[in-house]
């Protein structure tokens, strides 16, 4: 069901928003509006701006140029709470919500009903009662309930119903759907129409089409940093949407794929695989000297298919199989000791010890590991061969790692898996946070570690990435295996398995 | 303000039964009263007397007053995820001060009292502005405050130093009616510490600024002035044990805090009650039940003459035991 393009009356103008970081431009030009009682989806890929625009939107940047006009007044934010009590709101995908403390509690914080300094308990009560009943009509979620209690879409009703609190005109709603179960959404959708019919304006930031589709009036779509157009959805179609989206050249260089006698035996194969909830019937095999890409949207299944690997959240059911022997990865340790390397998506905060220099980081695993390894290294391992084979630019082994550039932190990383002699590299996310530039070198490091006979397994949401670099790309949809593309795949490819749009498409 | 908790207490009395039922603090009521009974059982066996007679209880609960006061603010400064070492030398500081101050005139009994409050809010102010501004971890921050104090005490007093008016010592020994003033004094700390916690806006931010500071900031919340608010509240009850035990023994020395080890034991009797030391969770009513855990094992063991190391060891045991059984309910509630 479309909604047709509302004519509200005009709530909110951004124009001409700026945004750089440190120099390099994530926002440039970019013009926005929203009216009483619409939905506006904002579309983009991961990096296009999305997030930048509406933190700028909600008080949490401040733009470098351009202005927004909020019911006719131009408007600044310094702060979240500006934004707030001007009645605009955002729900972050991760909820800002207290969990030790009850429905009416986070509602309220910072705003108690009181008389003097006492808090009026019931007062705060009926008040969260009045709201919840207007989001919550069957009447699941009492004011008293604790919110660690509640179910994650609970959570987010409680999310809806602090907006309400706050007489907001505009509501951001940031990938909302993404922890849902499909009923859920089908109940989320029925909050979002009884906002719309309250007057009030929904910015509504989705990755998946077919939501748009049903919920928004209008879409903008950005595009690297830019604004692409903004279309009313009735008079688009998803192709022309994920055109807008993808529609670029493969300009960023990338090293060549594997050529066929490139590749080796298979090395790691996984049947059957699934833990509870994440992960259903996990099956692939990657050989030596190729890099299998794993793609799919956030929630998809993506870094936890990369945990299950590596132990971290391990697989319930299912076999492994390493170099044609089955194995069992329980914890990381043993993922380690069978030469599976791990690089996180959170370099700082899972794959360093920031306070440490790079000569003890490169080392961690291997120490860590201890005399078992000892005897499979003929040599012991030398910092400065590590440092040169992973080409570190750095003014000191002894050098603090926090203090290195964040693509010299993803050499260390990698380094510290290769002095555990790794064999199977798992790459999540591996040039987040790197600049244009050093991006190049992660690259061609992946590209001769597996010439080397290396199997790499590449966790990416970055489209460009995820094509450049993969000899064969899984796209992963709800936790499951949703489909293999060969190299040569296109973006809108990839995009439709990942939304299962596909049939959409050829209809 | 008193009107209104009444009636917000009288709209919660139909639903009394099911609150108490379903209290956090609960449990370890229940686990109290399992070792209380336990404990008399095995000293009436051993034919040691009984814990189960009212003079056994009013043993137990003098010995609480002391530690049950500092351990009210102890659990101000945990929910707000701090913690506070320097108690234990600003007990002997408000013990200390209090009778060189009063020394032994009545006359001169409030501005002594006065005097200590002062010095107590003021080394508060001082923790919770270096936790706070200077950003200096609240273990170090009051470790360093412990250590400043202990040397301004032993160096301006070598022992028991002037002495509180028999009048003063009313506190510790007095009556009124049938009820022994240190029991008042007690429930009074409790009672508005508990108001404080549950009822006042201040109460529910130092929940908010303890489970996520963020999220509180994000709200509006002024969380350095909440976490200082906690330590200045702290130091008062510390300086008020301290006043407490310079009645109870006519004059303050400067070791009668650090020896009975305050600090450690305010903090495991929160613990004990539930409250979490990363802060956000927890509440009075716990502390009060790890408070009496406390000194039920330490009446019963000295009636059994039980070596003191031996005590230590079960005091131990309790401590671990306990915050290990929190940490298993909530990870399984979270399974």
């Amino acid at each position: 069901m479309t909604q047709p393009a509302t004519d509200g009356p005009l709530l909110l103008q951004m124009s001409g928003i700026g945004k750089s970081f440190f120099g390099v431009p994530v926002l440039s030009d970019v013009d926005f509006e929203l009216r009483a009682g619409e939905v506006h989806a904002v579309l983009g890929e991961n990096g296009a701006g999305k997030s930048t625009l509406m933190k700028i939107l909600s008080g949490a940047y401040r733009p470098d140029a351009g202005t927004i006009t909020f019911q006719g007044r131009p408007v600044t934010f310094r702060h979240p709470r500006d934004a707030q009590l001007t009645g605009i709101s955002i729900i972050y995908q991760e909820f800002n919500l207290l969990p030790e403390r009850t429905v009416a509690q986070n509602i309220f914080l910072g705003r108690e009903p009181r008389r003097g300094p006492i808090v009026d308990r019931a007062a705060m009560d009926a008040a969260t009662s009045r709201l919840l009943a207007q989001v919550d009509p069957s009447g699941t979620i009492a004011p008293n309930n604790l919110v660690k209690q509640l179910s994650v879409a609970q959570q987010q009703t409680v999310e809806i119903a602090k907006a309400l609190s706050f007489d907001s005109r505009i509501l951001i709603m940031d990938e909302p759907t993404a922890p849902l179960s499909p009923h859920e959404v089908e109940a989320l959708f029925a909050q979002v129409r009884l906002l719309q019919k309250k007057g009030m304006g929904i910015v509504y930031i989705s990755h998946r089409l077919r939501e748009v589709f049903e919920v928004a009036g209008r879409v903008t779509v950005l595009k690297d940093g830019r604004k692409v157009a903004t279309v009313a959805v009735a008079q688009t179609e998803m192709t022309a949407l994920v055109r807008m989206m993808v529609g670029r050249a493969l300009e960023d260089y990338f090293p060549p794929h594997a050529t066929q006698e490139e590749l080796g035996d298979v090395l790691l194969a996984v049947r059957g695989g699934n833990v509870t909830g994440r992960l259903h019937d996990i099956g692939f095999e990657v050989r030596a000297g190729e890099i299998l890409g794993i793609g799919g949207l956030a929630g998809s299944g993506r870094s936890g298919l990369a945990e299950a690997l590596f132990g971290v959240d391990p697989f319930d059911s299912g076999t492994i199989e390493l170099g044609g022997k089955p194995v069992h990865i329980r914890s990381p340790r043993q993922a380690v000791r069978r030469s599976v390397g791990f690089l996180t998506e959170d370099r700082k905060l899972e794959g360093l010890v920031l306070s440490l220099s790079i000569r003890n980081n490169m080392l961690l695993a291997m120490r860590g590991m201890g005399r078992l390894l000892d005897s499979r290294l003929p040599h012991p391992v030398s910092v400065r061969e590590l440092a040169a084979s992973v080409d570190l630019r750095a003014t000191s082994l002894d050098q603090e790692v926090r203090f290195v550039s964040g693509g010299n932190q993803q050499k260390v990383v990698l380094s510290k898996w290769l002095a555990t002699r790794s064999r199977v590299f798992i790459f999540d996310e591996p040039t987040r946070g790197i600049d244009v530039g050093a991006k190049a070198g992660i690259h061609d490091l992946m590209r001769s570690l597996a010439r080397k006979g290396a199997a790499i397994i590449m966790v990416s949401s970055e489209l460009p990435e995820l094509l450049g670099m993969s000899d064969r790309i899984l796209v992963m949809r709800n936790g499951s295996i949703a489909g293999e593309l060969p190299a040569g795949a296109a973006e809108d490819e990839v995009m439709f398995m990942a939304t299962g749009e596909k049939s959409a498409l050829s209809a | 303000m008193i009107a209104l908790i009444l009636t917000q207490a009288r709209t919660k009395l139909g639903h009394f039964g099911h609150r108490v039922l379903t209290a956090a603090s609960t449990p370890i009521f229940i686990v109290l009263g399992v070792i209380y009974l336990l404990a008399s059982v095995v000293i009436s066996v051993a034919n040691q007397g009984t814990l189960l007679s009212l003079d056994a209880l009013d043993t137990i609960m003098s010995r609480s007053v002391g530690l049950g006061i500092v351990a009210m603010g102890q659990t101000v400064a945990l929910v707000v995820g701090s913690i506070d070492l320097s108690v234990a030398y600003l007990i002997s500081v408000g013990a200390v001060y209090s009778s060189a101050i009063m020394q032994n005139d009545p006359n001169r009994m409030v501005i002594g009292v006065l005097a200590v409050l002062a010095i107590g809010a003021l080394v508060g102010l001082a923790n919770g502005l270096v936790i706070t501004k200077l950003r200096v971890n609240a273990f170090v921050a009051t470790l360093g405050m412990s250590f400043i104090l202990s040397g301004v005490l032993n160096a301006s007093f070598q022992n028991y130093s002037g002495a509180v008016p028999d009048q003063f010592q009313t506190l510790a020994y007095g009556y009124i009616g049938p009820v022994r003033v240190p029991f008042i004094l007690l429930a009074a700390v409790v009672l508005g510490v508990w108001i404080l916690l549950r009822y006042t806006t201040l109460g529910h931010h130092l929940y908010a600024v303890g489970g996520n500071e963020e999220a509180a900031r994000l709200s509006g919340i002024r969380s350095h002035r909440v976490i200082i608010t906690a330590h200045v509240i702290c130091s008062i009850t510390a300086v008020l044990t301290g006043l407490y035990l310079a009645a109870r023994i006519k004059a303050g020395a400067p070791w009668i805090g650090p020896d009975s080890h305050y600090d450690l034991e305010s903090i495991a009797a929160v613990v004990v009650g539930g409250t979490a030391l990363s802060g956000g969770r927890g509440g009075v009513w716990g502390t009060v039940a790890g408070v009496m855990i406390l000194f039920v094992l330490d009446t019963s063991f000295n009636s059994l003459q039980v070596n003191e190391f031996l005590q230590n060891v079960a005091r131990g045991l309790i401590i671990i035991g306990a915050v290990a059984a929190y940490t298993y309910r909530e990870h399984r509630r979270r399974r």
